[in-house]
């Protein structure tokens, strides 16, 4: 398996963000984790990623137990994180950002850079290579968060919410590069409230609601689940996803 | 390549000054720039490149000047031995302080604080213990000869600072192009974000401060050797952690001249507002401050912020 969760758990406070979550992903899925606001998509995302320990619980990726471990050991080991805000090294550009992650396998500026140069092209900011990363839109600025993940060269990487704040046409230009991704053997973990990208991405879906997993399936079996359409419902969030999800 | 190659041909450039400038007043002027650029240079690398404001430079400073003037004074040390391991005595310093308050996460104004009690505690323990000379301080004998690290003459001092404004260049240059540069560019601008990407954010910080460190601490040896004298207010007093601060503040933090192009513009500033209201002594700091707030008020990204606007450089740095 590439990634284990075992009966994970996260409580802040008095907010119990994360509940006896356990689940596996393949080598080579796109799994898509999704629910409501406020589920715990986005602290799950930073327990196994390594920014958050969790309470209860382990998780392994690639048969290795990496749980406690910090931030920057687990992206040693191939498993990176995209931020649901971005979070790009303002003063430097667009090249040198993604270079910053190729440096993870290339210790040469020059190869560092050139590799920058390569990926932008890949994510689709090849005309932004030498601008500074503070200048670029907000598709823009997703669009790096995946070019420095892809530069890291990782076994999996954790999408959160790449598409949030994208325009529908800027949505259906990233999904091809999702499936490009995949298809150069890294497995994809995303979190999405794009319903439309979901069903045409993921091999199969899990769905998290007030921090517990309560279905997961294939993306059709799961969007007509009377569970998730309650989750969904029930808090009054989320209605159009839910519409989405009902007409599959 | 291309900053590589105007940085030797400034330098170089920099070489015939003595011959041309006969009035040691200017030359004087000259050598106090370069220091106050080198003392600011190495602040920049942890500052400006490395995003960590330290409040407390002079603790490696300090350590620099006492280790050297410990060394020669009490030991009997050549002054060109004794520069080693001043050095090395910065360096540790900074690993020390740098250990403590990145391995605990302190950031912003509590590493600031931290680095600022580190050196009054260096200060106060300065002012008592009787190697250091206490209260007193340590006076290093006039032997003008370059085997003594003394220099009968301007000019000797003048190389010197030359020498050392040549290693923190390179210094600088190596960040701008290495791997260990960029990870502390992307510290500097997102620590979450470079986690993410596999950089380990402690070491990286380490390494800064350690660097900056051993450089700030040649400063304090070159400040031992110029003036021959020191006590623990000039040593580890705020003036100089205020001093290393500035210069890339005004100048341009993050860049490579900043800090040179700041010490020049605030030695002349100072020189002008003391001829300018000299009679009325503590007017001309008033007048010194003034300028000062207007160059931060207005310019935000120093004077090499400035430079690059007129000139249309492009501002990402390394290439
Ligand atoms: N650092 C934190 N401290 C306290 N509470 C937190 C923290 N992070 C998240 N929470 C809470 O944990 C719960 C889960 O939040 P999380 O951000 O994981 O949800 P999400 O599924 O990513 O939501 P969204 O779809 O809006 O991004 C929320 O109630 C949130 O307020
Ligand atoms: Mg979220």
């Amino acid at each position: 398996m590439m990634l284990t969760l075992d009966h994970i758990a996260k409580r802040f406070g008095g907010v119990q963000a994360v509940s006896d979550v356990t689940f596996a992903v393949a080598r080579g899925e796109i799994v898509a984790l999704i629910g409501p606001n406020g589920a715990g998509k986005t602290t799950l995302f930073s327990l196994i990623a390594g920014f958050l320990a969790p309470d209860a619980g382990a998780i392994r990726f690639e048969d290795r137990d990496v749980t406690g471990l910090p931030p920057h050991r687990i992206a040693a080991l191939g498993l990176v994180r995209t931020f649901q805000t971005a979070q790009p090294f303002e003063r430097l550009t667009v090249a040198q950002n993604i270079a910053v992650g190729a440096h993870l396998h290339l210790a040469s500026r020059g190869a560092a850079l050139r590799r920058g140069a390569e990926i932008a092209e890949r994510v689709g900011l090849g005309k932004w290579l030498h601008r500074p990363s503070r200048e670029l839109t907000v598709a823009g600025r997703k669009r790096l968060e995946l070019g420095r993940a892809l530069a890291t060269e990782p076994h999996l990487v954790l999408l959160d919410e790449v598409m949030a704040g994208l325009n529908p046409t800027e949505i259906d230009a990233i999904v091809p590069t999702i499936f490009a991704i995949r298809d150069s053997g890294i497995t994809v973990l995303l979190t999405e409230h794009v319903m439309r990208a979901v069903m045409r991405l993921s091999d199969r879906v899990l769905v998290l609601n007030n921090g517990r997993l309560i279905a997961q399936g294939k993306p059709a079996d799961v969007a007509t689940d009377p569970a998730v359409i309650e989750a969904y419902l029930g808090r009054g969030v989320a209605p159009p996803a839910a519409r989405e999800l009902a007409r599959g | 390549m291309k900053s590589a190659a105007a940085i030797i041909v400034l330098l170089l450039a920099l070489i015939p000054l003595p011959w041309l400038v006969r009035s040691d007043f200017w030359l004087n002027f000259a050598v106090l720039t370069l220091y106050y650029g080198f003392l600011g240079q190495s602040w920049n690398i942890l500052g400006g490149y490395g995003g960590q404001y330290s409040f407390g430079h002079a603790a490696f400073f300090g350590t620099g000047a006492y280790t050297s003037a410990v060394l020669q004074l009490q030991l009997g040390f050549n002054p060109w031995l004794a520069v080693g391991l001043a050095s090395v005595a910065g360096g540790v310093v900074a690993a020390i302080v740098g250990g403590l308050s990145f391995r605990y996460g302190l950031r912003g104004s509590y590493f600031a604080l931290i680095t600022l009690a580190f050196a009054e505690v260096l200060r106060i323990l300065a002012d008592s213990l009787g190697f250091t000379g206490a209260g007193v301080g340590l006076q290093v004998p006039l032997h003008p000869a370059v085997v003594n690290f003394q220099f009968a003459g301007k000019s000797g001092f003048y190389f010197t600072m030359l020498v050392l404004t040549a290693l923190g260049l390179a210094v600088v240059w190596y960040i701008e192009h290495s791997r260990f540069g960029a990870r502390l560019m992307a510290v500097r601008d997102n620590e979450d974000a470079a986690q993410a990407l596999g950089v380990n954010v402690y070491r990286v910080k380490l390494g800064a401060i350690v660097v900056s460190g051993i450089l700030m601490a040649l400063g304090g040896v070159f400040y031992l050797q110029y003036f021959l004298y020191i006590d623990p207010e000039i040593a580890y007093g705020p003036a100089v952690s205020i001093a290393a601060l500035l210069a890339p503040i005004v100048g341009g933090l993050g860049t490579m001249c900043g800090p040179l192009l700041g010490a020049a513009a605030l030695q002349l500033l100072n020189e002008v507002s003391e001829s300018a209201i000299g009679a009325a002594p503590g007017l001309n700091l008033v007048l010194y401050g003034a300028v000062l707030v207007l160059i931060i008020a207005f310019l935000p990204e120093g004077i090499a912020g400035v430079a690059r606007l007129r000139i249309g450089l492009p501002r990402g740095r390394a290439a």
